[in-house]
């Protein structure tokens, strides 16, 4: 029997596309409609082999199957003996997992920190620095003509990003820009059939001439035209830059520069230089008049702000461009938030605890201090004595200093896979897949929540991380109370 | 002339073929081949006399690991070399969370040297390498 | 459970008890007649001062903007914590406090019931979510209408009731509970950074003037039959001279006021009544907005006090947001929502000796002691806006007592003590009074039918205070007053005993009141809505509702439409 279920939410990166048509035949995902490469995936593998079926619980070095019981009670155990647990994770689960999340790291009095500490961390501080002119995507849809694209590769991380919210969209004020883009999309298209083609060494081909040396190019006459343009500035030539209007290479490690450089220009000063990280100013004067005679611009920017050499400096300086920009016309600037729920992750922490990310609770009350409070630094400090991850892979995503503290401690992970956070822990759970067989509540990249559907039953017995949670906070509860009471 | 070993700056970051690797599933192929993978410059690659898809050691003060080299095929990026995310990129970026909670995921100085003959390690020898489970 | 609350001193304004002394009984959550003598469990409230549970009309606590603020300001937090309790969860201040927190804090003032009075609608499931983590009250929010495509297209085209519907069908998609109007025009007008001026500037790229949103809507609002008015925040609002904008507001509502009732609410009406023509000769133009609504009976406002601390500005109009950040060059948010509405976050810090800050503070005072009678005009510093909500018990003493508004006028900047009217103001509430502007007259005109008051069968929301007004000369004791105010002797919420001596004594969820406006013929969701939702948002027809699974306690009120 097959069924069809619409305007799925796919719970894969921060664009939270809500428009996914999935065809289920015995309960078993077999088509998936509108969906982009990381969706597809998502949606036809979440039954693999590499699904995590039970229980597991490490005794004489190796990972045994237990009961959900066994394992959480093991788990409460380790979590109300610790003194100073740590509770990571979050961006890949629901509000509601979260909310609970909360309560726990509460109850024990942990760290609770999500995996925007790996990413959009920075930004937040900056946020907190600047504060930041935003809007949501739909806005960018209807009313954006300059859209930038800064240390950020949407059509490798948020593929249906430019499709859906940003430059080939159908606005209600400005056009799609899609069939210009349609001929440079399928010759890039084409190019990476080839490409892979040759990968794979099925065809042999001359390889291109090589391009051995960085030239930012005269940024093209249509910049200063009505339409919507597209613009990207990286240090590498990424996909999102095959199909741009104008692509600027930044020098690694100089967007600052490059930055604080265009705001001087956005205030009409002089530069007494030719060029500013590797860029000519006379392109960047261009590149000026097409950001202040725009009607409506924006910025989007990832990683290559927050992660290079100056972090938060990088969003600061982004976000101070555009308050300067809107004395000009109107501007907006949002991060490139990365998994489905980080935001989520941010909202709930924040509505709880007042903090985002990074909340202390040893003393009771919420405190912040990223750099001091935030888990990597924790770890470093191999101040931890047990952990917790909850959906997150830390094993594979932090550097390796900071894991080898992580799993020197007792290590308790709550994922529907078994990724290297797993096969590293003491005590692991399997999970429902949270949008799949968990229904819940997620936020996209710009604060819009948007439901999550269960569309499939969760393998037989398998709880969801909201379930696994509470049961272990109920457990943690019981044995503290039994603890009062031998105590007194 | 080709040179022994080049000095580089490493950046970390996603891949479209990450991104689909890791919804599959950690343990998968896909996952394993996009992420013990390393883009370099065309330029570099011939300046260490290596092919695409020739395995090198990427050294760093937190670490080495090696990993197979590819051509990244959309331009110049000379003196950078760009590691998917994943514990192979883990393994030697820079863990300094200047003062912010946040790695330094991009910028690390790294050195590369072609290392035709050693393998790369699985996942679960990475790990067991590294941490002993 | 029974419950007996003997002896006190009641003020119950809606059922015209002044400060009688007898007793209330509880059943199961409500006032009742009687209870068994034995089995309920007495209060002794001799000495005291028993009023129906504070009702806020307009509070900012939770949703986008309020969280976006949070975030933005761990300054705020960290000198104001609160530590978990084996009853309470942690949680910190100030000025944005996180939800549990202010919860507790609004109960530990004796109030029981919040309006959240800024709800964007393509975020309407965040403020819910938020809701059902604010415990011991209940809740409701406004969505903010004026600015809705759907809203301006059906106004521009003339049709009434077909915008009816779809508010009517808005409301309860996003379990609201009234039309928010906020700077009408304008957010759409910010869309590209520009603004209006007056209420008959067009809109941009839309047919339509702010006056033809607001009447509009009135209209609108009275062919649903909604409980409340609209609730109005002015177009110009927090500029010199913009007390001749809000005379306009209110002049064209007149035309939709047929019937004596009121038609409009203007709120926080203290950042609406600035004369001068800029910064400089900024002055207090509350008697012209006071001899109004003096005058007529279709306008109800609050007051939007000013406290001189620290505090976090948050509004939808993110025009006004840009004004202040043009002036402070503090960290700025602007919100902008697709199709619906804006919004705009500065922190701010209002001051004795900055002459505009001080001169707002009084004009506030002044509309609430010059528009004569109380039910018009209700305390509030539309929190956080004016200064936290904790401020309140200030408020009162200002109010009940001219002794203790001069001694911080005193303190003020020389130019605004000069430009103030307060020294001439003999005016001094007494405890009926704030019995009406606290929570009777806010019930009162929020359509509350079962809140505000202690006849039988309403809610057992009730609040003792630690004052004795029959040995209290409250203008004079404003300090014992405020202090009592602060830390409530007792609140109760339905029925049961939340707080005692300003403490919580027992963690409760509140429900969350939203309406279901019933029209006898309902808009069409078929494929042509759809694709229109398509075209208008960035989300799918069916992922846009509240649905019950984001509301922990569900009040539906259900309202029959003339349409």
């Amino acid at each position: 029997m097959s069924t069809t279920v619409n305007a799925v939410t796919c719970p894969v990166c921060g664009c939270l596309c809500d428009d996914i048509e999935l065809t289920i035949e015995n309960g078993v995902v077999v088509k998936v409609k509108n969906g982009c490469a990381m969706c597809e995936s998502k949606f036809f593998n979440y039954k693999n082999e590499h699904r995590n079926k039970t229980p597991l619980m490490r005794k004489e070095g190796k990972l045994v199957p237990v009961s959900y019981d066994e394992a959480i009670h093991k788990a409460a155990e380790i979590l109300a003996n610790a003194n100073y647990p740590i509770l990571y994770g979050w961006s890949s689960t629901d509000c509601e997992a979260q909310r609970v999340g909360v309560e726990l790291a509460e109850e024990i009095g942990g760290v609770l920190d999500n995996t925007a500490v790996v990413c959009h961390g920075p930004s937040i501080l900056s946020v907190q620095e600047v504060g930041i002119p935003t809007c949501t995507l739909g806005q960018i849809r209807h009313r954006a003509d300059l859209v930038i694209y800064w240390g950020c590769d949407p059509w490798s991380a948020h593929p249906r990003h430019l499709e859906r919210y940003t430059t080939f969209t159908e606005g209600r004020f400005k056009g799609s820009e899609w069939k210009e883009y349609m001929n440079k999309v399928k010759a890039s298209a084409g190019k990476k059939k080839l490409l892979s083609l040759e990968r794979r060494e099925i065809v042999k081909r001359k390889p291109e001439p090589i391009i051995e040396k960085v030239t930012v190019n005269k940024p093209p006459e249509t910049l200063g035209k009505a339409g919507r343009k597209l613009i990207v500035i990286d240090v590498r030539k990424t996909m999102t830059a095959e199909v741009a209007d104008y692509f600027i290479q930044v020098e690694q490690g100089k967007d600052y520069e490059l930055m604080l450089a265009i705001r001087a220009l956005v205030k009409d000063h002089e530069l007494d230089v030719d060029q500013v990280a590797g860029v000519p100013v006379e392109y960047l004067e261009e590149l000026v008049d097409a950001m202040v005679n725009c009607d409506f611009g924006v910025i989007f920017f990832g990683m290559g702000l927050t992660h290079s050499a100056g972090k938060f400096r990088n969003v600061d300086v982004a976000i101070s461009l555009i308050r300067d920009l809107n004395r000009r016309t109107k501007f907006a600037i949002l991060p490139m938030r990365g998994h489905f729920n980080v935001t989520g992750a941010n909202t709930v922490s924040t509505w709880q605890s007042g903090y985002p990310y990074a909340v202390d609770f040893s003393l009771g009350y919420p405190r912040y201090n990223p750099g001091e409070t935030s888990v990597v630094d924790v770890l470093l400090r191999k101040e931890s004595d047990a952990a917790l991850i909850v959906a997150s892979d830390p094993a594979s995503n932090f550097p390796r200093k900071a894991v080898e503290h992580l799993v020197a401690n007792p290590l308790i992970v709550i994922d529907p896979h078994m990724n290297a956070t797993a096969l590293l822990g003491d005590v692991v759970f399997p999970a429902a897949i949270v949008g799949i067989e968990k229904a819940g509540t997620a936020y996209r990249m710009d604060h819009v929540p948007l439901p999550l559907k269960k569309v499939v039953e969760p393998p037989e017995g398998i709880l969801s991380d909201e379930e696994i949670l509470s049961r272990i906070l109920e457990e943690v509860r019981v044995i503290k109370s039994q603890r009062m009471q031998e105590a007194a | 002339m080709v040179q022994q070993k080049l000095r580089v700056t490493l950046l970390t970051g996603r891949t479209i073929e990450q991104g689909v690797g890791k919804e599959a599933g950690k343990g998968t192929k896909e996952y394993f081949e996009s992420t013990s993978m390393c883009y370099m410059d065309a330029g570099d690659m011939k300046k260490l006399g290596i092919k695409n898809n020739t395995n090198i050691r990427v050294t760093t003060s937190n670490g080495s690991v090696v990993l197979r080299a590819v051509k990244y095929p959309r331009g110049a990026m000379p003196g950078l070399i760009y590691i998917p995310y994943g514990p192979w990129a883990n393994a030697i970026c820079s863990s300094d969370t200047t003062g912010i909670g946040t790695p330094s995921f991009k910028g690390t100085p790294a050195e590369v040297e072609p290392t035709p003959d050693k393998p790369i390690l699985t996942l679960e020898e990475l790990l067991r390498s590294e941490f002993g489970r | 459970m029974e419950l007996l609350i003997k002896n006190g001193f009641v003020f119950d304004p809606i059922n015209g008890i002044n400060g009688e002394k007898m007793d209330i009984a509880v059943k199961n959550g409500k006032i009742v007649e009687s209870v068994h003598d034995r089995r309920a469990k007495k209060i002794d409230a001799t000495g005291l001062t028993v009023m129906p549970g504070g009702v806020d009309i307009h509070c900012h606590i939770a949703g986008a903007e309020v969280n976006t603020g949070r975030l933005m300001r761990p300054e705020d937090h960290i000198k104001d914590t609160e530590r978990k309790t084996t009853l309470t969860r942690s949680g910190v201040g100030y000025s944005i406090p996180s939800t549990f927190t202010t919860g507790y804090r609004y109960s530990r003032m004796g109030y029981t019931s919040l309006m959240n009075p800024s709800m964007p609608p393509l975020e309407a499931k965040h403020t819910h979510e938020e809701l059902n983590d604010t415990p011991m009250l209940d809740k409701a929010s406004y969505p903010l209408l004026g600015d809705w495509w759907f809203v301006l297209e059906y106004l521009q085209k003339g049709d009434l009731a077909e915008c009816a519907r779809y508010v009517a069908w808005m409301i309860g998609t996003t379990k609201g509970y009234a039309i928010k109007i906020v700077n009408p025009g304008g957010l759409e007008s910010w869309g590209f950074g520009r603004n209006v001026h007056t209420i008959d500037d067009k809109v941009p790229n839309f047919d339509i003037t702010p006056r033809e949103i607001m009447c509009g809507l009135a209209k609108v609002n009275k062919m649903l039959n909604l409980p409340h008015t609209i609730h109005v925040h002015t177009n110009n609002l927090g500029l010199p001279g913009n007390y001749a904008t809000t005379l306009d507001t209110m002049r064209a509502l007149e035309s939709v006021a047929t019937d004596g009732k009121p038609v409009a609410h203007i709120t926080h009406l203290q950042f609406s009544s600035f004369a001068g023509d800029d910064w400089g000769s900024m002055r207090s133009g509350a008697e012209e907005v006071a001899k109004y609504i003096n005058a007529h009976s279709h306008i109800t406002c609050d007051m939007g006090q000013v406290i001189f601390t620290d505090t976090t500005t948050m509004t939808a109009d993110g025009p006004f947001e840009y004004t202040l950040y043009q002036l402070s060059g503090h960290k700025w948010v602007n919100s902008d929502v697709e199709t619906e509405t804006s919004g705009g976050i500065i922190p701010f810090h209002y001051k004795r000796n900055n002459a505009v800050n001080a001169t707002q503070w009084s004009i506030a005072l002044e509309l609430a002691l010059m528009i004569e009678d109380p039910w018009k005009i209700y305390l509030t510093t539309d929190h956080p806006n004016g200064g936290p909500f904790t401020a309140y018990p200030k408020i009162i003493g200002w109010l009940i007592s001219r002794k203790a508004r001069m001694a911080t006028l005193k303190k003020c900047h020389k130019k605004a003590q000069k430009k103030s009217l307060l020294p001439t103001l003999k005016r001094e509430l007494s405890l009926y009074d704030i019995a009406i502007v606290t929570r009777a007259g806010q019930a009162k005109a929020l359509g509350l039918k079962n809140k505000g008051h202690l006849s039988v069968g309403a809610d057992a929301d009730i609040a003792i205070y630690n004052v004795n007004p029959e040995t209290t000369d409250i203008a004079r004791k404003y300090k014992t007053v405020r202090r009592a105010f602060g830390n409530a002797a007792y609140t109760i919420k339905d029925g049961k005993v939340v707080v005692k001596d300003g403490e919580i004594v027992q963690h409760v969820d509140g429900r969350t009141i939203w309406l279901d406006v019933q029209t006898a013929e309902q808009v069409k969701v078929d494929e042509e809505m759809k694709r229109r939702f398509r075209e208008y948002w960035t989300v799918e027809y069916e992922n846009y509702p509240v649905t019950d699974h984001y509301l922990k306690i569900s009040d539906p009120r259900t309202i029959k439409a003339d349409v």
